[in-house]
């Protein structure tokens, strides 16, 4: 395939992609060692009503308001949870099911009651995303890559997701010994002064970021896959943290371009004629990379502890 | 509209689905209660989801054999099976790997429904799936419903509304002590895979109506409010039931009053203002009578301690302690004990030294295991009781409250 | 939430609360509408081993919890070495019961160890080869050295008990707080973690811990606490822990095995 055909149409989703289940996957690694990976569930779902309430505050589809509705709608979210299961005394799992659904069903009665016609912003889309539709039409060839005019032209999901990939990046890094330390054994972190609270609040606030910003890409549903499956698999590779997230971006990596290219180019190869949703194709190759992991994986098994 | 919709006065299609989506809302509470009590509850998310690639492969393949792909029944064969594989694949993962129920369900959910969208697009891409409106499987539509649909639909919750009336005995065993249930000889198993078959028969029925994003909710949410109101695993079922069948019934009705009305999100919205009303206005679960409960015992707390602090003639460091203990009149506003305030003091200390008794006696060993530092001795012993302690304790006697 | 005493003419009239490594007033902490710990106060004092002793269900780790920080109390309040806790941090080390965290956690023995070097690297700092000696001796002195590199789920339970006190040591701390070291482990685990903790006490830090084996209180404490929600006795080992004290806290419920453990215990 030609340049030319390829940096403009390709690249930029490919990227994109790439950043968004990265993005995810990072701060999946924790959700998953916490027994949280269903906080990501519930998160990807309550992104819809926050951008929904966003969009009906401010009349406009922009990112900032945007990604401050649906961080909010996370917070939120994880509130209610909280209080669910306290006030309640109801299990973590129910609290969560009774959350997420009604503020997912509140966000798709709003955006039916309000007009969003002229605007991009559908349930449909809102579900699977549309990454085939973020390309890069200023590109003529690999030349555009330095070309500053062709740069003003990219799509502006490709700026926000990067940005929101590092300042992932730099959450994890900045207060890695503190996550560690308080994953493993909360009691013993706020002894030492952490505050295990407020830093598992700010772990949920950047896992809503980043699918916020996936959003676009993939959808709601799918940034689920990109929370937990590369975490989960980069899991039964190795007993280290540090390996875990290492193997947990490869396998993101991995799922993203295999599964853009897959989407784009499977069909044609196999004889057909339209490609195939992207986000849904990045999802399944993460399935199988989780399945050949379990499968396969040097530690995929507890190691089993002698009773005493 | 809405009084006509409600009283089933839009058509026969409309009310067969109002009365479809009734019978579908009691089967999922009652169904929900036993997952719920399980502590299952998200399983049902991971089922759900997976029913997407089986609507898809049904179609394509009753398509490929030249029939109509839209065909109900066929395409819930396709999703109940298709959630059946899902449901291996998660007992598979939690079984012969280290990761935990919760990621195991994620990972499922997500790469079926991610799969199925998948299959979504290639079914649109093919010349007679323009217009097959799948999508509509995702949050539900009753929308242009065809009579047989809702045939369909009406039958299916009343079957199995019919099978839970049949399995709901064992499957309250079975839930509240499983090894008990064992012991009885009940097929804890066997159970627990009838328990997952009704959820996914409720899954597959309330696709059309509700969509598989929402249908959760119709199995979480009425047990979940249910149980603020029973202590009691069949009225908590029974309940969740009721709230279900209210949830579907007025969801329906309403949705159907208007275009932009979603069924799935109309009924899920209903089930959770039962929800919000249960959380708050239960009597003994709910949070307001927990709020009024703990303030009263927060209470209860201090004025004990400052009481004990008084008899002892120890300082009282905490101003909400001399706070009740002023506004109840026991001190002055000093900090010095009225009168009254060294009675119940002394009382105080009584009990305590009372309780020592009592803790130490092998035959107080009952009322023993109440001491919680708060409750008054003569609600655990009688008058003769005390007075024999009173006896052993000594001088001075006769300290009343 | 701990509030301290509002003048210092209160203060004064209680001394101990200025000196004692730990010390602790009208303590009481509820897990919805039941006492676990009740007006509870605790003097410890210092270059002692303390024993917390009670029945099941008695409020002791959740005294501990309190005294740390990590579960909230309903009133009363806590000082460690005459300083509120959050200034005290430094000089305080836990020991958890070794259930309380998931062992399949990904991580090594020496990352365990490290952990407890997190006030001295901070959220940034790096680990020097100094550090690491660091860890590696902790790990020496409770006999683990050799497991340094293995995953932490491979151990058995007396090994975990022992990296918890290993972390605990690389704390650097002057008090010590243990909550059931000895539960379920094998002897030489418990030989192995008495022989360190009386060697911290031999360099002057101080030890509590909670405890569930009356036999071995004589032999391994300078001081008991008895509790039973409320407390019961505090004091040296031979004054306070008596056949009637005893009675007084394990109340009607004290089964027969104890009272042999007892009789024993008390020669």
């Amino acid at each position: 395939m030609s340049g030319s055909e390829f940096v403009p149409l390709s690249l930029t989703p490919m990227l994109i992609g790439l950043f968004a289940a990265v993005a995810c996957a990072l701060p999946g690694n924790y959700l998953v060692l916490r027994r949280q990976a269903l906080i990501g569930d519930a998160i990807s779902h309550v992104v819809l009503p926050g951008i929904v309430v966003a969009f009906l505050l401010t009349g406009m589809v922009a990112t900032w308001p945007m990604m401050l509705g649906a961080a909010g709608a996370a917070v939120l979210a994880v509130a209610l949870i909280e209080g669910v299961r306290r006030l309640g005394r109801i299990e973590p799992g129910a609290a969560m099911g009774v959350v997420f659904t009604s503020m997912f069903a509140a966000g798709v009665l709003l955006l039916e009651q309000s007009d969003t016609s002229s605007v991009h912003l559908d349930v449909e889309h809102a579900l699977y995303g549309n990454l085939e539709s973020l390309i890069w039409l200023d590109a003529t060839g690999w030349a555009s890559v330095i070309d500053p005019e062709a740069l003003a032209g990219l799509p502006p999901e490709l700026m926000r997701m990067a940005v929101t990939l590092v300042g992932v990046g730099l959450f994890i890094a900045l207060f890695w010994r503190a996550l560690k330390i308080s994953t493993f054994d909360e009691g013993f972190a706020r002894t030492l002064g952490i505050r295990t609270g407020v830093l598992g609040l700010g772990l949920v606030i950047v896992a809503a970021v980043a699918a916020v910003a996936a959003f676009d890409a993939v959808g709601s549903i799918i940034v689920i896959a990109m929370f937990i499956c590369p975490p989960a698999a980069a899991r039964l590779m190795t007993d280290r943290l540090e390996r875990q997230i290492g193997w947990s971006v490869v396998f993101a990596a991995l799922a993203a371009v295999l599964g853009y290219v897959l989407a784009g180019y499977g069909p044609l190869w196999l004889g057909g004629q339209d490609a195939v949703s992207a986000a849904g194709m990045i999802a399944t190759v993460a399935g199988l990379i989780l399945a050949l992991a379990a499968r396969f994986g040097p530690c995929r098994k507890r190691a089993g502890a002698p009773a005493v | 509209m809405l009084a006509e919709a409600l009283l089933l006065g839009l058509g026969y299609n409309a009310t067969l689905v109002t009365v479809g989506a009734a019978l579908l809302g009691i089967a999922a509470g009652i169904t929900g209660t036993f997952l719920f009590l399980r502590k299952r509850a998200l399983v049902s998310d991971a089922i759900s989801h997976s029913t997407l690639p089986g609507v898809g492969l049904a179609f394509i393949l009753m398509v490929a054999f030249g029939g109509e792909g839209r065909n109900l029944i066929g395409l819930m064969a396709g999703s109940a099976l298709s959630a059946w594989a899902g449901l291996l694949c998660l007992g598979w993962l939690v079984r012969n790997t280290r990761l935990a129920e919760d990621a195991a369900i994620g990972a499922v959910l997500s790469v079926f429904f991610g799969f199925g969208i998948v299959l979504l697009t290639v079914i649109q891409t093919m010349s007679s799936g323009r217009q097959a409106g799948l999508e509509s499987f995702l949050l539900g539509s009753t929308t242009g419903m065809l009579w047989n649909d809702a045939v369909v639909i009406a039958t299916g919750g009343a079957l199995v509304l019919a099978v839970v009336a049949l399995l709901h005995r064992p499957m309250t065993l079975v839930a509240f002590d499983p090894e008990y249930a064992a012991a009885r000889g009940v097929d804890t198993h066997r159970i627990d895979l009838a328990m997952m078959g009704l959820v996914m028969a409720v899954t597959v029925i309330g696709l059309k109506i509700v969509g598989l994003i929402l249908i959760v909710a119709l199995l979480i949410i009425p047990p979940v409010a249910a149980r603020f109101w029973s202590e009691r695993a069949g009225t908590v079922a029974l309940l969740a039931g009721a709230m279900g069948g209210i949830a579907g019934y007025v969801g329906a009705a309403v949705s159907a009053t208007a275009p932009k009305l979603p069924t799935g999100p109309i009924i899920v919205l209903t089930a959770f203002a039962l929800f919000a009303v249960s959380l708050f206005l239960a009597p003994s679960r709910g949070v307001l009578a927990a709020l009024l409960r703990h303030l009263w015992f927060q209470r209860r707390v201090h004025l004990r301690q400052g009481l004990l602090a008084l008899a002892q003639g120890q300082p009282i460091y905490e101003r909400l302690t001399l706070r009740l203990l002023r506004r109840a009149g026991l001190v002055r506003s000093d900090g010095v004990a009225t009168e009254a305030g060294r009675a119940r003091a002394a009382k105080a200390l009584r009990d305590e030294k009372r309780w020592e008794v009592v803790r130490r006696d092998l035959a107080h060993e009952a009322a023993a295991a109440l001491y919680d530092g708060l409750r008054d001795i003569e609600t655990v012993l009688t008058a003769d009781q005390i007075a024999e302690i009173d006896r052993q304790i000594g001088p001075p006697t006769g300290v009343t409250a | 939430m701990l509030e301290l005493a509002s003048n210092k003419g209160e203060r004064s009239a209680d001394p101990a609360l200025d000196t004692s490594p730990l010390a602790i007033r009208g303590l009481t902490v509820s897990y919805g509408q039941k006492p676990a710990v009740f007006s509870v106060d605790m003097t410890v004092r210092p270059g002692r081993m303390t024993a917390i002793i009670g029945p099941n269900g008695a409020g002791k780790s959740t005294l501990l919890k309190a005294a740390l920080g990590i579960v909230k109390p309903l009133s009363g309040q806590v000082r460690v070495f005459g300083q509120p806790l959050d200034a005290m941090r430094a000089r305080i080390a836990y020991v958890p019961q070794r259930a309380s965290v998931d062992w399949d956690f990904p991580t090594r023995v020496i990352d365990v160890v490290m952990m407890g070097l997190y006030r001295e690297l901070g959220l940034l700092g790096r680990v020097l080869g100094r550090h690491r000696a660091r860890a590696l001796d902790c790990l020496d002195r409770v006999g683990m050295k050799d497991f340094a590199l293995r995953q932490i789920g491979q151990l058995s339970g007396g090994q975990q008990q022992r990296v918890f006190l290993a972390r605990a040591l690389a704390q650097g701390a002057d008090l010590y707080l243990l909550d059931e070291p000895f539960a379920g482990v094998d002897a030489a685990t418990e030989k192995a973690i008495i022989s360190v903790l009386k060697g911290l006490r031999a360099e002057g830090k101080t030890v509590v811990v909670v405890h569930h084996d009356l036999a071995t209180v004589r032999d391994y404490f300078d001081d008991v606490f008895l509790i039973a929600t409320r407390k019961v006795a505090e004091g040296p080992v031979e004054t306070t822990f008596t056949a009637e004290t005893l009675q007084a806290t394990y109340g009607g419920r004290l089964a027969t095995a104890q009272v042999d453990q007892l009789s024993q215990a008390l020669g």
